[in-house]
């Protein structure tokens, strides 16, 4: 048997398939930045990474929080009661997978008001998890049986892939969702999926899989919408629905404005309140991917005790469960820091958004989310099918300088798409990304153009300004 | 929960067959049971003093002080004070599944401390996982699918059953081991048990052994542990050690890990070993969740980190740790120092228990005594054994564990914790055996004096209550740890 052979045969089918995904370009294309990272100083003509959706615009606000309050998260700190318990050694014994009482409160309190108050969370149906990744597939693991399908909206996030699928060994049918309607889920959409999986694939259906705000459309659910996919699941009787709400704190809609939540929709029918299941976050909208903090929220008694169990295999550390209860506990600087959050991911969409627009390319209207998803079908080759989506993109991570993941790697029924992260970077360093795709799509307009008839040397000529001048604001932007 | 959409029946029907399947063992086992009864009745020194002392619960919490004092001294080894808040931005940000460097580098030295210096570990061959718990279950889903079988010696720490088997779909299967040898693993032991196997057409994976083993409290000998590896390599299966208790060996016997082994025997396919390792006994630091894979495999280090996904260590945490763990003079000191008060407390239980005619397995590692009470037991039964264990959680007031929670072979072994408790409880524990033990002989003594038709004064307190000023006994005042 050869080497390769038998080393297959020692390990689990898990680690010989390639079912965590990584091999898709989404990951590859961070592997290319990895290996020639940009970097204003020592790096400036290296990649810049957009295939990042981390929001690193208002991490200052909490530095700011710690730095001003020592004393709530300070180990050193010993507890006055009678008895010798000091904060250290309360947190390093408490690995309860309850989940820490006051940060639990805290958690429910910041989801509530995030949704306005409109709705209520209650601390008690709340499963703290390692992160968002490890909810969605305790759910999935709570919910199907290996083989079972979870229908997800296309394009969806490629992270998926791994997180239902892997080591769940569950399967995801994706509802066709088109660009003539804005990707929005309709019905028909979403009996076709079902039809397919059903009939066509032979699968047991467990439910539904959204994301509001969606990743990586970056648009959320109109009330219609939801009320669409709550009608769908309460005429199949026995659909769960998973909403991922990790983006609900980065919508930046007008003060005031609140996006729906499923949670609404559900507390208007309590009869399907053991069949939607809310995932959250706090790596989006705080900006502490590191802190492996997600939580699932369920009415089901059953799932809630199930996933609870499960939560074993990756609780939150008590030590971050502690930090997070003093500064999510502060109700002021919780109101405090969303506000300004909003305002300046407004402000970073929009400087992309108009960034684009001045190189002739559109986005899709959005109102949330750390990116934006970017119509670039008239950049694609002739064929304008999948192959020319690839070439285009390697085209824009190789020499263009920028990692940005294509609408393929998040299984988009239509080539051309591609989402572009805009929040986890400097201001300087976003204008110097729309500055290289401006030079990119004019060099490639130019040579459409070319392809027609030669150059003539005024054009020429044109060209070499335009390059040599544009080089030295290079060196000013890249600060 | 809804009414009248769906019956209880068809409720379990909505979820999946392993949420509903009991195969998290919480629902079965005494060992949860006895925890459950502690919840409900909790001891402590004032508020209620004549509550249930915990004593199935195996954490460290005698050396919580020296970390206390070096967290005093480092302030900057957290990103939450003046001197440390500087890092918060790159750490909340850190969301690498390799971890940070300097992290794995510090955890790496502290293993081969550990180890005596004995073997070098790699830093890039760390992987994390979600406390040990989670990094079980990663090498589960690694080495083998759905029906495949690691071989395992009883009697084992409960939780296995959970973490290699409820969501991988795995099996374990006993490899039998019997007091009369101490429960060490015989050669005789380990082949029946491949062969058993075999017959009933399981494909066995790997075997798993845990170095200084939970529940024995004892240390796995140099030439048992090649032997293990020459019996892996011979049969293509994995060998995966839990050496998590590590940090805790007290005994004059010197703790040999499987590294030192592998390193020893060149001709051992390095492909097969993997270790589990965890700062949750040690150093005493449950709640923070650092659990770690080391793996000689390229192709398991590379899956495993994929999947340490599903459950990293907070890079709040990792911080801490590395800067903790960096600091050699400091870990040196501390493990001298744990060690020392193992022993001492150890002796204190152990002494306690042979006052009063009650042996333990002599061991020289972990958190707990592996005790020997066949002699107490009305019938050898597993019945029997629930029936003492009853009397123990109920009369005499002490969270044990019995044998069977562990898959022991031979009724009338028990689990007793010692290190997760101050001093004075130590000793009330102690005391409350030592009566019920008295009590037990004098009841004995009564019906053969009955017997010979004499009568003597009855009358015993099974509780001491002349209480002296004490420490407070382990509560936390969060909540009750159920884990």
């Amino acid at each position: 048997m050869s080497a390769t052979a038998e080393a297959s045969k020692l390990l689990s089918r898990r680690v010989t398939c390639n079912s965590h995904g990584q091999e898709s370009s989404y990951f590859l294309g961070w592997l290319e930045y990895e290996r020639n990272p940009y970097h204003p100083l020592s790096n400036p003509s290296g990649i810049i990474q957009m295939g990042l959706a981390e929001n690193q615009l208002s991490l200052d606000l909490l530095e700011t929080w710690l730095a001003d309050h020592p004393e709530s998260t300070d180990f050193k700190k010993a507890a006055d009661e009678a008895g010798s318990s000091s904060l250290f050694r309360d947190l390093a014994l408490f690995q309860d997978y309850h989940g820490l009482p006051a940060f639990k409160q805290a958690l429910a309190d910041y989801m509530s008001e995030l949704r306005g108050n409109k709705v209520s969370f209650d601390p008690k149906k709340l499963v703290i998890t390692a992160g968002a990744t490890s909810a969605n597939e305790i759910l999935a693991f709570c919910l199907a049986d290996p083989g079972d399908a979870f229908l997800i909206p296309t394009p969806y996030y490629p992270g998926f892939d791994r997180d239902l699928k892997w080591r769940t060994g569950a399967n995801i049918v994706p509802i066709h969702c088109s660009s003539s309607n804005g990707f929005r889920i309709t019905r028909h959409a979403l009996e076709q999926a079902y039809k397919h999986a059903v009939v066509k694939r032979k699968l047991r259906v467990k439910g539904v899989l959204v994301t509001n705000p969606s990743n990586p459309l970056g648009t959320t659910m109109s009330p219609d919408e939801l009320r669409t996919l709550a009608d769908f699941i309460e005429d199949k009787k026995s659909l769960h629905l998973i909403c991922d709400e990790i983006y609900y704190g980065t919508s930046f809609l007008s003060p005031g404005s609140f996006i729906s939540s499923i949670k609404q929709v559900v507390d208007g029918r309590p009869h399907l309140s053991d069949h939607v299941h809310i995932v959250c976050s706090l790596s989006k909208d705080l900006g502490l991917p590191g802190f492996r903090v997600g939580a699932i929220y369920s009415d089901n008694e059953l799932v809630a005790a199930a996933a609870t169990k499960m939560s074993s295999f990756g609780l939150v550390s008590s030590q971050t469960q502690h930090l997070l209860s003093a500064m999510l506990g502060d109700g002021d600087f919780r109101r405090s820091y969303t506000a300004e959050n909003k305002r300046r991911l407004r402000e970073r969409q929009r400087r992309l958004v108009e960034g684009l627009r001045n190189t002739g390319i559109e986005c899709l209207e959005s109102n949330a989310g750390l990116f934006c998803w970017v119509d670039m079908r008239h950049l694609l080759a002739k064929t304008g099918c999948f192959q020319a989506e690839m070439e285009l993109w390697k085209k824009i991570v190789y020499d263009v300088g920028l990692n940005i993941s294509p609408g393929s790697s998040c299984h988009c029924s239509e080539p051309g798409w591609f989402r572009l992260c805009f929040a986890n970077m400097t201001e300087a360093t976003l204008d110097l990304a729309m500055h290289r795709l401006r030079d990119f799509v004019e060099r490639d307009e130019a040579i459409r153009r070319s392809h027609r008839r030669p150059p003539g040397p005024a054009i020429i000529a044109r060209w070499v300004r335009r390059l040599s001048s544009k080089r030295r604001p290079l060196m000013q932007l890249s600060r | 929960m809804a009414s009248g959409f769906q019956d209880e029946a068809a409720e379990h029907h909505l979820l999946s067959e392993m949420a509903s399947n009991g195969g998290h063992g919480e629902n079965n086992s005494l060992y949860f049971d006895g925890w459950k009864a502690y919840d409900r009745d909790p001891y402590h020194p004032t508020l209620n003093p004549h509550g249930i002392i915990q004593m199935g619960l195996a954490e460290n919490q005698l050396c919580h002080d020296l970390m206390e004092e070096w967290i005093r001294n480092n302030p900057e080894a957290s990103i939450c004070t003046e001197e440390g808040v500087s890092c918060f931005k790159a750490v909340a940000n850190f969301q690498d599944y390799h971890g940070l460097p300097f992290f794995r580098e510090a955890v790496a030295k502290f293993m081969e401390k550990v180890r005596g210096g004995q073997v070098r570990f790699d830093p890039d061959r760390i992987v994390m996982s979600g406390g040990a718990t989670g990094a079980q279950e990663t090498l589960a889903f690694c080495l083998a699918d759905p029906g495949d079988a690691f071989l395992i010696p009883v009697p084992y720490y409960p939780a296995f059953d959970r973490d290699f088997c409820w969501r991988t779909r795995a099996r374990l299967l006993p490899i039998h081991c019997s007091s009369s040898n101490n429960f060490m693993i015989t050669a005789s032991a380990l082949e029946s048990a491949y062969q058993n196997a075999q017959k009933s057409n399981i494909r066995v994976k790997g075997i798993l052994i845990v170095n200084p083993s939970n529940p024995l409290g004892t240390t796995i000998d140099k030439h048992s542990l090649q032997s293990l590896l020459r019996f892996a390599n011979h049969r293509r299966i994995h060998l995966v050690c839990d050496e998590i208790f590590g940090g805790t060996v007290f005994g004059s016997t010197r703790f040999t890990s499987l590294s030192e082994a592998l390193e020893a025997d060149p001709s051992a396919d390095r492909r097969l070993v993997h270790v589990v390792c965890s700062l949750s006994k040690d150093l005493g630091l449950p709640g923070f969740r650092v659990g770690v894979i080391y793996s000689y495999n390229d192709a398991v280090v590379a899956c495993a980190r994929k999947m340490s996904s599903f459950g990293m260590v907070s890079s709040q945490t990792q911080h801490f740790v590395g800067r903790m763990l960096a600091d050699d003079d400091f870990t040196s000191k501390y493990l001298a120092e744990n060690a020392r008060r193992l022993r001492e407390r150890h002796a204190v239980f152990a002494g306690g228990l042979r006052r009063v005619g009650i042996r333990c397995l002599e061991g020289n590692g972990g958190l707990f005594c592996w005790m020997d009470l066949r002699g107490l037991l009305k019938e050898a039964t597993a019945e029997g054994e629930a029936d003492l264990w009853r009397v123990i959680v109920g009369e005499v007031k002490l969270n044990v564990s019995p044998g069977s929670a562990f898959h022991c072979d031979e009724p009338g072994w028990f689990r007793i914790c010692f290190a997760n408790m101050d001093d004075e409880t130590a000793e009330r524990a102690v005391r409350r055996i030592r009566m019920f033990v008295e009590k037990k002989q004098m009841k004995k003594t009564m019906r053969w004096v009955d017997g010979l038709r004499l009568s003597l004064p009855r009358r015993f307190d099974l509780e001491d209550v002349a209480l002296t000023p004490r420490l407070l006994s382990p509560q936390s005042p969060l909540v009750h740890a159920t884990t």
